[in-house]
């Protein structure tokens, strides 16, 4: 059982609200991790900060706990000292997308095997409600009193864009289909990127209209729009909407693993 | 003109540099400072002014260098590890002598640490805190009201001076609400205009802002330049303030927060006969070397009593010269001392404990 196994449950109950999402997607990413067969032991979760990011906090994994916005690159180091291991990312759009957005970037043009998890909530949830850069326009936050007007990012076209090896959309109310995005992903030796759309009633919800998160749930149920179906659809058709499925699975060379054969050109040649 | 109103001190702090003429904002979300950047999102539109919300704090502190280069008064506000990430900034800010305000609701440290008031930020914030031979004045209130106060001359400061200001807060200088006054009311058109800014160059030759000098004896004469201001801020712009230190046997010595703290064990302590003086450093850089020199020639010691675990009590160390003992009381990572702790140490000081 992938929730008795995989978290630490003298740690719970967990910290997020009544209706949150997020609990919904760690939940996920523990059964694709059982899916997958993962030996435990081989398996290392890192974070940064915000809400998404108190995830590993319940993981019983080993589990890095690094700053604001440099999750990335703090797995990367840990897949560069030891490629052995699955390195998993836990990050929100705060963390991973304004602040960390660099760093998601790189991660992705080197293509470095790491195996992200982006939970999108837009909205800083931790710090009470500012906009994120995932934040749709129009919506209210506790820095845009009057409507967001930044633009959000379409952070599967970036991360596709940016190199990505395998890039997917889910939504915490289709768990099913998300399992199954992050179980592929993670079996994708290259970065995978998946974007899981949360849910946060608190500090999103409560100041747009959709008050709890049986109501939020029900958006991403109605809104979201498969892969192949949105190939078929006008931009006006998809206005409002947003793609879930799986963008690309490509098989690019994993980083760490380019690295090692520079290494044994060495090795070939002292011999 | 000015009535009392009930704010909060992040609220007040953002309210007191409109008031000032402070029309653009650049910020990031971290508690415990969330509520400045929230109303100045709220207040700028109304007066004209610019609020933007950047991807990180290392992105803010440049917008701030840009709009400062632009002549106009601005403002960032952070908490610390926010504040360690605009240090680059601010280094540079100072190297190209760019006036602004940067506030800093300190919490407790390293790494994230909590989100609990703090004063660990001392170091950080007296000696310049980035790389470089520079300083940036600090201001630290310990009243929702001497928060507005000294927001409001941080702009004249750093206008003055060319350099960036520092306002060193904490998180219960930042929550707590009290009643406030704001005592002055500038729009921008009033301030003189800052011939050296880069908002196009009708009329003029171009100007340049920058912080890069080569050649090392260029370099050298900048940084000169710099100290020489350092030097004027040392003549001018020492604040402090004492409290029944004439008779004084012993000194306690804090800022902000827990100079509030310190000054109740104090009225305790006069209550059981001791004869308690304080001394309460508002600028920490320049810091108030005199009062405490002079004080320390007839004092039987000094107290100095912080929310860390001693980083002001170097200062007061090397203001006394040995001139009395300086003994340390800190409280930290979030934790505030309590007045009556400070006494119990007092009589044990006092009593000749160690
Ligand atoms: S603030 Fe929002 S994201 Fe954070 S725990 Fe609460 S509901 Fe979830």
């Amino acid at each position: 059982m992938a929730v008795e196994d995989y978290l630490r449950m003298e740690k719970l109950p967990h910290i997020w609200c009544p209706g949150c999402g997020h609990g919904i997607v760690m939940g996920a990413i523990t059964r694709a991790i059982e899916k997958n067969g993962w030996d435990k032991n081989k398996v290392v979760v890192v974070s940064g900060i915000g809400c998404s990011s108190r995830a590993p906090g319940y993981m019983d994994f080993d589990t890095l706990h690094t700053l604001h916005g440099r999750a990335i690159p703090f797995a990367a180091g840990v897949k560069m000292a030891n490629p052995e291991l699955h390195v998993i990312v836990i990050t929100g759009d705060g963390d991973g997308a304004a602040i960390g957005g660099n760093h998601l970037i790189h991660a992705c043009r080197r293509n470095v095997g790491l195996n992200i998890v982006l939970l999108n909530n837009s909205i800083y949830g931790m710090t009470s409600g500012q906009y994120s850069p995932l934040t749709p326009e129009g919506a209210l936050a506790t820095t845009s009193p009057y409507g967001n007007i930044d633009p959000a990012f379409d952070l599967c076209n970036l991360a596709m864009g940016s190199g990505a090896n395998f890039v997917a959309r889910g939504t915490a109310y289709h768990i099913h289909k998300l399992i199954d995005y992050i179980s592929q992903g993670f079996e994708n030796p290259g970065f995978s990127f998946i974007e899981a759309i949360s849910q946060c009633p608190t500090n999103f919800g409560r100041r747009n209209k959709q008050r709890t998160g049986l109501e939020m749930m029900k958006w991403q149920r109605d809104n979201s729009v498969d892969f192949k179906k949105a190939q078929t659809m006008s931009a006006e058709e998809l206005k409002g909407k947003f793609i879930t499925g799986i963008f690309c699975d490509r098989e690019d060379k994993e980083y760490t693993e380019k690295y090692r054969q520079l290494v044994e050109q060495f090795q070939e040649g002292s011999n | 003109m000015t009535e009392k109103i009930l704010m909060k001190g992040n609220e007040a702090i953002a309210e007191a540099g409109i008031r000032v003429g402070c029309r653009y904002f650049f910020g990031y979300p971290i508690t415990p400072q969330n509520e400045l950047p929230a109303y100045m999102s709220r207040r700028l539109p109304e007066v004209q002014g610019t609020f933007l919300q950047a991807e990180s704090e290392v992105a803010a502190i440049n917008m701030v260098y840009g709009a400062a280069g632009a002549g106009g008064r601005v403002m960032t506000s952070s908490s610390s590890p926010g504040i360690s990430l605009k240090q680059e900034g601010i280094s540079y800010l100072a190297g190209s002598e760019l006036p602004c305000v940067i506030v800093n609701i300190t919490r407790g440290g390293p790494g994230l640490g909590g989100i609990q008031p703090a004063q660990s930020d001392y170091f950080q914030a007296t000696r310049g805190g980035g790389h470089g031979d520079y300083y940036t004045p600090v201001l630290a209130p310990q009243s929702v009201q001497e928060a507005v106060d000294l927001t409001m001359d941080a702009f004249d400061i750093a206008d003055k001076y060319r350099n960036p200001v520092l306002v060193l807060g904490d998180g219960m200088i930042g929550q707590m609400m009290e009643p406030v006054e704001f005592k002055k009311e500038i729009t921008p058109d009033q301030l003189p205009e800052k011939k050296w800014a880069t908002n196009g160059a009708a009329g003029r030759k171009p100007n340049i802002i920058n912080s890069l000098r080569l050649q090392p004896e260029k370099l050298e004469e900048l940084n000169l330049k710099l100290q020489e201001k350092y030097m004027a801020m040392k003549k001018a712009e020492v604040r402090y303030e004492t409290d029944n230190i004439e008779d004084a046997e012993y000194i306690l010595v804090a800022f902000g927060t827990t100079a509030r703290i310190v000054k109740s064990a104090a009225d305790m302590a006069r209550e059981v006969g001791m004869k308690v003086g304080i001394i309460r450093p508002i600028t920490l850089f320049p810091f108030p070397e005199d009062v405490i020199a002079k004080a320390s020639e007839k004092a039987r010691f000094i107290l100095t009593v912080e929310m860390s675990l001693g980083q002001m009590v170097e200062d007061v160390r090397l203001s006394a010269k040995g001139r009395c003992p300086v003994y340390f009381q800190g409280r930290t990572g979030g934790v505030v001392p309590k007045p009556g702790e400070i006494l119990d140490n007092l009589k044990r000081l006092a009593g000749g404990g160690k």
